[in-house]
């Protein structure tokens, strides 16, 4: 059967769709949307089997080709793997469906290949995450990136030269996973994470694992962009085109951040990474700085997606927060702000889709009244995730927000609570501002400089086309319906998976 | 004291009714008058419901909902406790005189966006009852913030420049304090593994270092002393004055602010409990900041001339009152502070109904060009005369019948200084409101002289809290029971003192 597969389905399917969509969408371009939307729908599918499989019988481990670890690959699907790869794949599959229309308008005749690469990328995306073996992680982590500099580059003018950047820093970040992972294959012999596990613990003393780790943190914390890694962010985000920055935001970064927890906690252990070589304490206080930085960068920002893409360096932060407490509460909060903040900035940036695709322009500057009552829907999502950004309860940033403060006073570190405290602050007043301009201020007064245009304007605005515009509603309901169940994804999933010992 | 619970949807129902109708009201906002039935419906629901649940919270029958769990181990829970009752009563009674008010006042003025600002008012009142029912200061933050924000559209309702940046004000204020109160509540978790409201408090037998407790205690009145206009986080509030009328009546006299006073005294009578307050000295911290409100607010009110603004400041003064008469924690004053939750509004929404009127009428909004209006407008400065009279302390109106328990309850526990700040602050009160009345009656208006009520939706709300607060002056136990109410919940909160 088919389903006993499923762990590898899961990438897999997003590689053969990719395989197929684009020598099929050259030959005709009309089919290459649906073979996409069917990968990654069966791989959506899969990940939702591999999660109840999970959570019924426990995890499951795949070895590829039927070679037994550490020899061969092995795919992990356990509480936290597969809770991970199904919002990868789950954001993928609603943005896929989005992707749609806003493609053909920004970038038409490109959507063939624009949907292979994004296939690629997903299966990237969803391959780090189900696999067990460091080395095909940084395999698939390349596959990722790659397709996520071409999905950048693909966007305007200065896309070029952002995705250039996001290409070099990203490529010395692989490096440096690439290295650290060599020393920790010389010292151990291994590649299998439960293998290293194992072998760790004797090698305390080691200074070479110490490195090894070091390395590795650098390297992912470049690709979370963990603050002050983040520099290739902003720009990534801002020319991406809409449908990129929709890939790339809610799940690019989160991959990374659940790589570093499998890093410190599964490979290297909460004993090593807190007492012998206490690498949490520098990420818990980077991330904490980057909070505060990214927040108030995201006040600065005049445009819509670049204020979105510091938020999320902001976001990040406190993904990093979670991790580097290694406390279970702070573990909570990190995986569930994982999942929170996949929904809250999908339906951001699927938001701005829109507004790109209606007004042509996200310039804040230019935001006025018309938006909210040519585009209610669009307008109330784009309210309801601001409130989740800052933390209304109940939607769900407030509860991921409530466990890494609970998380931090646990820890006793009061700084930490105050930096959270002070970050949602500042995160209302830059949704405030975009907010009130929505709803509240009149459409300005010089239309008469060129009336033709804005006539034209006038008749295209309206709400978007009901496949971008029932995403963005999808989101925009997970922000409300996640924040309410969130004790039952704690309770059932997370709780289970947080790593021994922490 | 025997607490008996009791599983019930009303409670349920009762926050829940005035969400279901707001898109009724959305989606009939063509048809004025069908979009004004639902709010008026739902208010009436509303009332009935909580009203239902009166006699069993006397008798302490607790009727309790729960949704589900919200974080492990802490439930989305609604109480109907006295407490809860008393106040979702005095909310929902009032929100249906408030519907008919606003009614009158959007039509009479043409207010743009009527569908919008029905909308909101409906959610507010949702939350406020969800504020009033909460069980366990998970829920209470919740709804809280609900509150918080389904005021917003109603503050920059008329969205001039001014009332965007009283609608920021407002926001900064609201929203720092809702930080601080998720601190608090974080905190509390942490150091008792339980965020319950509990008779007497949910510390027990926690024994905590001295600067700890007072932190908390600070934090949660910054988190609740906002809204309650506790002096120095009240500057909000005159702001938020360029509110619709009847959203200053509604919210910034009676749900939002007595949300934030009710919220005081839940984490006085149910977090910290009677006598954590007493052993810890915060009682005198409370004392000392709302002493000081009362009297400061008073003279503040004094040198307004725009008459909502300095019901405003009145409004932060009275609140106050609220809150020394359960920080003195003695059986009387606490009767005394929770009976002024419902003496004050009836008093407050009166005089604001009445600036209200005179605005919808005659334009007009200082102090200043007030004179001769009582010929021009009887009923509205009849009442308008009845709720100063109570403001000020007088017999017969109800706002006596609380002063004067609250003035007991200072000699009980001799606290003789609350008493002097009572004497104080009832002649300040005479002194910025009878101005007024004088003006009204004994001078001439210089260009009209015709009788120019509001129209009816207008006056009579106006005339039913006027008497309202003469009957319960002079009959507080009459059909609510608001004596009752008050002597219960003194005990459910002293219950371990005396």
């Amino acid at each position: 059967m088919i389903w006993e597969h499923f762990p590898a389905l899961i990438p897999i399917s997003l590689l053969l769709g990719a395989l197929i969509s684009a020598p099929l969408g050259i030959w005709k371009r009309f089919v290459s949307y649906p073979i996409a939307l069917t990968a990654v729908g069966i791989s959506f599918t899969s990940a939702i089997v591999a999660l109840i499989y999970v959570l019924n019988e426990g995890s499951y481990s795949y070895h590829l080709g039927g070679w037994f670890p550490p020899i061969g690959i092995e795919y992990v699907i356990d509480p936290l793997s597969s809770f991970v790869v199904l919002i990868v794949v789950g954001v993928g599959f609603f943005v896929m469906i989005y992707s749609h229309r806003s493609l053909q308008d920004e970038l038409s005749m490109k959507e063939v290949q624009f949907h292979a690469v994004a296939l690629l990328y997903l299966a990237g995306l969803s391959g780090m995450v189900v696999t067990g073996d460091l080395f095909n992680l940084y395999v698939f982590l390349e596959i990722a990136s790659l397709s996520a500099y071409a999905l950048v580059a693909v966007g305007e003018k200065r896309a070029t030269f952002s995705a250039f950047r996001y290409l070099m820093l990203g490529t010395i970040g692989a490096s440096f996973y690439l290295l650290g992972l060599g020393y920790l294959y010389l010292v151990t012999g291994s590649l299998n994470m439960a293998d290293i596990a194992k072998i760790i613990p004797m090698l305390h003393e080691n200074t070479l694992v110490a490195v090894a780790l070091a390395l590795m943190v650098v390297g992912i914390g470049l690709k979370m962009a963990l603050f002050p890694l983040h520099l290739w962010l902003p720009d990534a985000y801002t020319y991406a085109p809409s449908v990129g920055s929709a890939y790339l935001a809610p799940i690019g970064t989160k991959v990374s951040a659940y790589v570093l927890i499998r890093i410190l906690f599964t490979v290297f252990q909460p004993h090593y990474v807190e007492e012998v070589f206490p690498i949490t304490t520098i990420i818990v206080w980077l991330s904490a700085t980057g909070i505060i930085v990214g927040s108030i960068m995201a006040i600065a920002q005049k445009e819509l997606k670049r204020m979105l893409a510091y938020s999320s360096v902001a976001q990040i932060g406190y993904i990093g927060l979670g991790i580097g407490l290694a406390n279970p509460l702070g573990f909570i909060g990190a995986v569930l702000h994982i999942l929170n903040h996949a929904m809250m900035k999908a339906a951001l940036f699927l938001v701005s889709g829109n507004l790109r695709y209606r007004f042509g322009s996200t310039d804040i500057s230019h935001f006025n009244q018309k938006m909210r009552i040519a585009m209610p829907w669009t307008s109330a999502v784009f309210a309801v995730a601001s409130l989740s950004m800052i933390g209304i309860p109940p939607t769900a940033g407030f509860f991921s927000k409530w466990y890494l403060v609970l998380g931090s006073i646990d820890s006793g570190n009061w700084f930490f609570v105050v930096v959270i405290a002070l970050s949602s602050l500042l995160n209302a007043v830059y949704f405030f501002r975009v907010l009130e301009k929505m709803y509240l201020v009149r459409q300005a007064e010089h239309v008469s400089l060129d009336a033709d245009k804005s006539f034209h304007k006038e008749f295209k605005v309206k709400e978007a086309p009901i496949s971008m515009l029932i995403p963005t509603l999808i989101f925009g309901a997970a922000v409300i319906v996640l924040g309410l169940l969130n004790a039952l994804i704690v309770n059932n999933i997370i709780k289970i998976a947080i790593p021994n010992g922490l | 004291m025997p607490i008996d619970v009791y599983i019930s949807t009303v409670p349920f129902y009762a926050v829940i009714v005035s969400l279901i109708a707001v898109p009724f009201i959305l989606f009939s906002s063509r048809i004025p008058n069908l979009r004004e039935f639902w709010t008026l419906a739902a208010s009436v629901i509303k009332f009935l419901l909580v009203f239902s649940l009166v006699p069993n919270a006397l008798s302490n029958r607790v009727a309790e909902f729960t949704f589900f769990e919200i974080s492990p181990n802490i439930s989305l829970t609604l109480r109907a406790d006295p407490f809860g009752v008393y106040f979702a009563l005095i909310a929902s009674g009032l929100w249906i005189l408030t519907s008919l008010y606003s009614i009158g006042y959007v039509r009479g003025l043409n207010e743009h966006k009527q569908t919008r600002y029905f909308a909101s008012f409906a959610v507010c009142l949702s939350s406020t009852i969800g504020v009033a029912f909460a069980a366990n200061l998970l829920t209470f933050i919740v709804f809280y913030e609900m509150l918080t924000i389904a005021t917003y559209p109603l503050v920059i309702h008329k969205e001039t420049p001014e009332a965007i940046s009283a609608g920021r004000k407002y926001l900064i204020y609201t929203l720092s304090a809702g930080v601080a109160l998720i601190v608090a509540i974080a905190w509390t978790y942490n150091l008792t593994g339980t965020v319950e409201f509990q008779y007497g408090g949910l510390f027990g037998t926690v024994s905590l270092p001295d600067e700890t407790v007072k932190i908390l205690f600070l934090l949660f009145m910054a988190g609740v002393g906002v809204k309650a206009g506790i002096m120095p986080l009240h500057s909000w509030l005159p702001t938020a004055m360029a509110a619709p009328t009847p959203v200053s009546a509604l919210l910034h006299a009676v749900a939002v602010v007595k949300s934030g006073v009710f919220g005081v005294v839940r984490v006085v009578g149910f977090v910290f409990g009677p006598e954590m307050m007493k052993n810890y000295g915060l009682n005198n911290i409370l004392f000392v900041f709302a002493g000081f409100t009362i009297i400061l607010a008073s003279l503040l009110a004094l040198r307004e001339d725009n008459l909502k603004r300095r019901l405003a400041y009145s409004t932060i003064g009275h609140l106050s009152y609220i809150v020394l008469g359960v920080a003195l924690l003695s059986p009387d004053g606490v009767t005394g502070g929770v009976m002024h939750l419902a003496a004050h509004a009836t008093m407050k929404i009166t005089l604001f109904f009445c600036a209200g009127a005179i605005y919808v009428s005659l334009h007009k909004e200082n102090v200043s060009e007030l004179d001769g209006i009582g010929k021009i407008m009887p009923w509205t400065m009849g009442a308008f005369t009845i709720g100063a009279i109570g403001l000020a302390g007088i017999p017969p109106i109800n706002g006596f019948v609380s002063k004067f328990y609250i003035g007991a309850g200072a000699i009980e526990s001799h606290d003789y200084f609350a008493l002097v700040i009572l004497l104080v602050s009832g002649l300040l009160n005479a002194a910025y409101l009878f101005p007024i009345i004088v003006r009204a009656y004994f001078k001439e208006s210089n260009n009209q002289q015709f009788k120019s009520e509001a129209n009816l939706f207008m006056v009579i709300p106006i005339v039913v809290t006027a008497i309202l607060s003469l009957i319960f002056g002079l009959a507080p136990n009459l059909w609510f029971r608001i004596f009752d109410f008050g002597t219960t919940v003194a005990k459910n909160i002293l219950g371990g003192i005396n």
